[in-house]
């Protein structure tokens, strides 16, 4: 399946994709509007360190130990391998979080958790996150 | 292929879905003697608690045994189980061929002897949706409730019924609530926020006597009360295996592919004994992920695949009154800590491998340290400071990275 990748070297640590993801979750048409003012909750994240920087996102694992471990059923694997969460079922207990190697599954500010769901439910294609990397360094695509 | 599957739980779910990854004509027949549809058992104090809905505890979809072409038979007990003849008996007389059997029973509460007990009325164990439900009946604004034990069963159910009663009291044995995840430091910072939050705790304690509306302690501080649950702890449901000749200890034995010591016959779940990781010990380990990754194991060698689940560690996730903890591994070796405002954080490091961790608080990524854990990671192989500070992929190897985020084999 297509999944994010990270060209770790080519990462500028701009954080664009973090208001990327931030923007498709809201819907809008204009950034600007859509983000003034807010405090952006992405479901990627990048990690800064001396002269290294790189995106982290769900990697929508084969072996997904958040979904085996979801309590609730909340989490799941659609038939494309995406990762998906019902917000609606969540109880927001964590083990998710627990269970994630990555880090990548975050609460949500509703009280659910929310993770990258590959844009599936909102602007579809290519993730916006990717789309709007200036460097290529996050890529969506087969390895 | 005839699969049968006794109990319906996380376990029995995890094999049907194990199962159907290997073969998807063979028969599965789900037996259990609750009435319901597979649901969380974790759920039932959010149910009281209002956070969730009956319909919203089911662990699967609705559609989830037609879709996984499965003849669940709710309601019925099985009285015995044939390990030569290949059968179950069921309560009703019905005898049910298998070619593999999975035994998921769960687990059962645990209700110690206690003087005077059989003279309370309203007396409930908090495990079913069956015993929630009997349990919220019995509730309103002016019932006292008596809880004892200040585990997780306990206290999750103590947050639950808070906000509909007039008070509530725990009693343990222990010193310390929460001990079964918690050590003492964590376990005063947790007690205080319950505490703030109107749960009333007599620990280093025990009831030494019921009378039908009070309890008298072992200190001999007296404690009316209209309800008293009893949440002392769970005990592995072994009987029937053990009838049918099968090994036990404690819990059901069973090897990494979740064999039991019975022909063509697994175990997943809360009824068996684990292997512990990061204690390198066997012990019990009743927890929801477990019985799910051991069903799945034990679904896809029944199958006639071929998996191993040999990474069980103790873990938990639970949250009180909005304040969120998250645990796992072993607490031996050096303690690395760090104790903020209403935050909480303990690692513990023995032979150059992270073995367990504390997280009240904050416990965002913690699933980095519990990798850290399943997969005995040598700490030599990463910035441990950095990652004690803040758990992240910065204190990894570039290569690790790129095999985590790049896709490199």
């Amino acid at each position: 399946m297509k999944r994010v990748y990270v060209n770790e070297k080519w990462c500028l640590g701009c954080h664009l994709c973090e208001y990327n993801c931030a923007f498709a979750q809201t819907g809008k048409e204009d950034m600007a509007l859509a983000l003034k003012g807010k405090q952006i909750h992405p479901n990627i994240r990048v990690e800064d360190g001396d002269n290294i920087h790189f995106a982290v996102n769900c990697r929508h694992c084969d072996e997904p130990l958040c979904v085996k471990s979801c309590i609730t059923g909340a989490l799941s694997r659609d038939e494309n391998g995406v990762i998906t969460i019902d917000k609606e079922h969540c109880i927001h207990c964590y083990t998710c979080i627990l269970s994630c190697p990555y880090g990548a599954i975050v609460p949500s500010e509703e009280g659910a958790i929310q993770k990258c769901e590959l844009c599936i439910k909102t602007t579809q294609g290519t993730p916006r996150c990717v789309a709007g990397c200036p460097n290529n360094a996050i890529v969506f695509e087969e390895r | 292929m005839e699969y049968v599957i006794i109990g319906n739980s996380a376990a029995a779910v995890g094999c049907i879905e194990g199962i159907r990854q290997v073969d998807q004509t063979g028969g599965i027949t789900v037996i259990s003697d609750e009435k319901y549809h597979t649901y969380s058992r974790p759920l039932i104090s959010y149910l009281l608690l209002g956070e969730t809905t009956e319909a919203n505890m089911y662990y699967r979809p609705a559609d989830f045994y037609k879709k996984n072409n499965v003849t669940f038979m709710p309601g019925k007990t099985v009285t015995a189980i044939d390990p030569k003849a290949h059968q179950v008996c069921l309560d009703d007389g019905a005898k049910i061929s298998y070619d593999k059997l999975l035994y998921a029973t769960g687990s059962s509460p645990f209700v110690p002897q206690m003087q005077g007990l059989e003279r309370v009325k309203k007396q409930f164990t908090f495990m079913t949706l069956d015993s929630a439900k009997a349990l919220d009946k019995t509730l309103d604004s002016s019932t006292r409730v008596l809880i004892v034990g200040a585990g997780l069963i306990g206290l999750k159910c103590a947050e639950g019924i808070r906000h509909k009663v007039a008070d509530v009291t725990v009693v343990d044995l222990a010193p310390n609530i929460l001990s079964s995840i918690l050590d003492d430091d964590a376990a005063a910072m947790m007690q205080k926020h319950l505490e703030n939050h109107g749960l009333r705790f007599y620990l280093n304690d025990s009831v030494q006597q019921f009378t039908e509306d009070t309890a008298t302690l072992k200190s001999g501080a007296q404690v009316p009360f209209d309800v008293v649950v009893l949440a002392v702890g769970v005990r592995p449901n072994t009987a029937l295996l053990e009838e049918a000749g099968g090994k036990v200890n404690r819990g059901v034995v069973i090897n990494n592919k979740m064999k039991t010591s019975l022909p063509d016959i697994y175990a997943a779940g809360d009824c068996t004994r684990s292997h512990d990781i990061s204690s390198d010990t066997d012990r019990i380990l009743a927890l929801l992920p477990n019985a799910y990754m051991q069903g799945e194991t034990a679904g896809i060698n029944m199958a006639g695949g071929k998996a191993v689940f040999d990474k069980a560690i103790p873990m938990n996730a639970i949250g009180f009154f909005g304040l969120h903890i998250i645990t796992a591994g072993s607490y031996t070796g050096k303690a690395y800590t760090k104790i903020g405002e209403n935050t909480y954080k303990k690692l513990f490091v023995s032979d150059g491998l992270l073995k367990g961790y504390i997280l009240i608080g904050d416990i965002d990524r913690a699933g980095i340290y519990t990798s850290l854990i399943r997969e005995q990671t040598p700490l030599s192989d990463i910035d441990f400071d950095l990652v004690f500070e803040k758990p992240g992929l910065l204190a990894f190897s570039r290569e690790k990275r790129a095999q985590i985020l790049g896709g490199a084999k």
